[in-house]
């Protein structure tokens, strides 16, 4: 196997990116980091740089607003990286579909790898998500 | 080791570049395992930052719009070839007993080099918040290097006859028992410690890449390769740093018998007392920090060098 992707799956730093949401996944996202889930036992950690990131965590029904942010964002990405796309608004819309100002959902300006669904979705579904999403690396 | 190609494989492999690496990505997974113990968690696996360096390596490097090219990505090769230099000066030192006049200074010299690197990558970077990264590493290195130095000549002073070799020190110490047993050595080496956690950017000196409000600070737009170098330099210091305290106040590094051991031994309580001040202080603001290097840690210095001259 090529040493830098098994790098890449044993090693996912995480940056979280709220496009539009009412912070409720946020909270999911960092209960993934907590101690009772403690991802950091797969390698993956939070950090603080969109340049030091492999996967971008996008929440929220992104707003008209927020698209052109939403688009460099993924752009300062640095190659290989994934897009996964957490809760009920990123993944489509949800409540928020025929809002004025919806410009979403998320898989409409940026390539998503991964949905999960829920509003907001627990944090065994988040990790539930990104391990499938490891099987398809 | 008096050939040529002798002294540039022991840089490259040996005790420098290659070796340093290694050990020292061990050393940041034991970091990293004691701050989940401290924390309650589990914690990554052994081989979590080989991973990590593999990984950055397959990375897209990306360099940011008004940036000076060169300078951003020479920088921080700058500052690991610096920590090979010392790590390789230590061990052969350790090893061979080859010292030469001054070998102390050039030391501290180099040991300086990777946060100029750093200052000098931020400030390449177009960034801002790098350069207010920048900007508090500068602070922060005028800040500790006076205490620093006070700590390590009171090493120099209590060695007699008085020498500025590593391999002097280290013969003093075998005839005549470690220098940490002297009243004026203790409290240089508390001072050492408190410079050291300074000089890894370790909480609660942390400043220049505060997470929270600058988003790694210095190297907020490195990626990829550069970012590797920098995680690889940023682990070797935390190899060379330890070793080399151990080799100015604590009898330096034994290599045979039990005296492997001892050494590890050594190392590992260094490691351990740096990791828990990590865990167990907040980060302080530039204004305290150099407050607190200028004020009660140089007065500590100064007072074991005063014990010292007076022959404690």
């Amino acid at each position: 196997m090529d040493p830098t992707k098994w790098g890449f799956k044993k090693s996912l730093w995480l940056f979280h990116l709220n496009a539009g949401a009412c912070n409720n996944c946020d909270i999911e996202v960092l209960d993934c980091l907590c101690p009772k889930h403690d991802v950091e036992r797969f390698g993956m950690k939070l950090v603080g740089s969109l340049k030091h990131a492999d996967v971008l965590l996008v929440s929220g029904s992104v707003p008209r607003k927020v698209v052109p942010d939403l688009i460099e964002a993924y752009e300062q990405v640095p190659q290989p990286a994934v897009v996964i796309a957490i809760g009920a608004c990123a993944c489509t819309g949800g409540i928020f579909k025929d809002g004025y100002n919806f410009a979403g959902p998320v898989d409409k300006h940026v390539p998503v790898a991964a949905y999960v669904p829920g509003c907001p979705p627990r944090p065994e579904a988040i990790i539930g998500a990104v391990v499938k999403l490891l099987g398809t690396l | 080791m008096a050939s040529t190609l002798g002294l540039v494989l022991s840089f490259l492999i040996f005790p420098g570049l290659l070796f340093t690496a290694v050990i020292g990505l061990v050393t940041q997974w034991i970091d990293r395992k004691v701050s989940a113990l401290v924390q309650w968690r589990v914690g990554p696996p052994w081989y979590q930052p080989f991973a990590d360096i593999l990984k950055l390596m397959g990375k897209e490097i990306i360099i940011p719009a008004g940036a000076r090219r060169a300078g951003f990505l020479f920088a921080p090769m700058a500052g690991l070839a610096a920590v090979g230099v010392v790590s390789t000066m230590l061990w052969l030192t350790n090893m061979h007993g080859t010292g030469f006049v001054g070998d102390l200074i050039g030391v501290i010299y180099l040991l300086t080099i990777p946060s100029l690197g750093i200052i000098l990558g931020a400030s390449a970077s177009s960034n801002p918040l790098a350069s207010i990264g920048a900007s508090r590493e500068m602070k922060l290195v005028l800040a500790y290097e006076l205490p620093f130095v006070i700590a390590i000549f009171t090493a120099v002073t209590k060695v007699s006859p008085m020498t500025l070799r590593l391999d002097g020190i280290l013969d003093y110490q075998a005839a005549n028992g470690v220098l940490l047993g002297n009243a004026s050595c203790i409290l240089a080496f508390i001072v050492c410690i408190l410079v050291v956690q300074a000089k890894l950017t370790f909480p609660p000196f942390d400043i220049p890449e505060a997470e929270t409000e600058l988003m790694e600070g210095t190297h907020i737009e490195y990626s990829g390769a550069a970012l590797a170098v920098i995680k690889l330099q940023q682990a070797m210091m935390l190899f060379t740093l330890p070793i080399f305290l151990i080799t100015v106040f604590w009898g330096g590094l034994v290599l045979s018998g039990w005296g492997i051991l001892y050494t590890i031994v050594k190392y590992v309580i260094i490691i351990v007392i740096i990791v828990l001040i990590k865990n167990t202080t907040p980060r302080v603001r530039i204004d305290q920090a150099v407050r607190f290097f200028w004020g009660p840690v140089t007065v500590i210095a100064v007072v074991g060098m005063i014990l010292a001259i007076l022959g404690f």
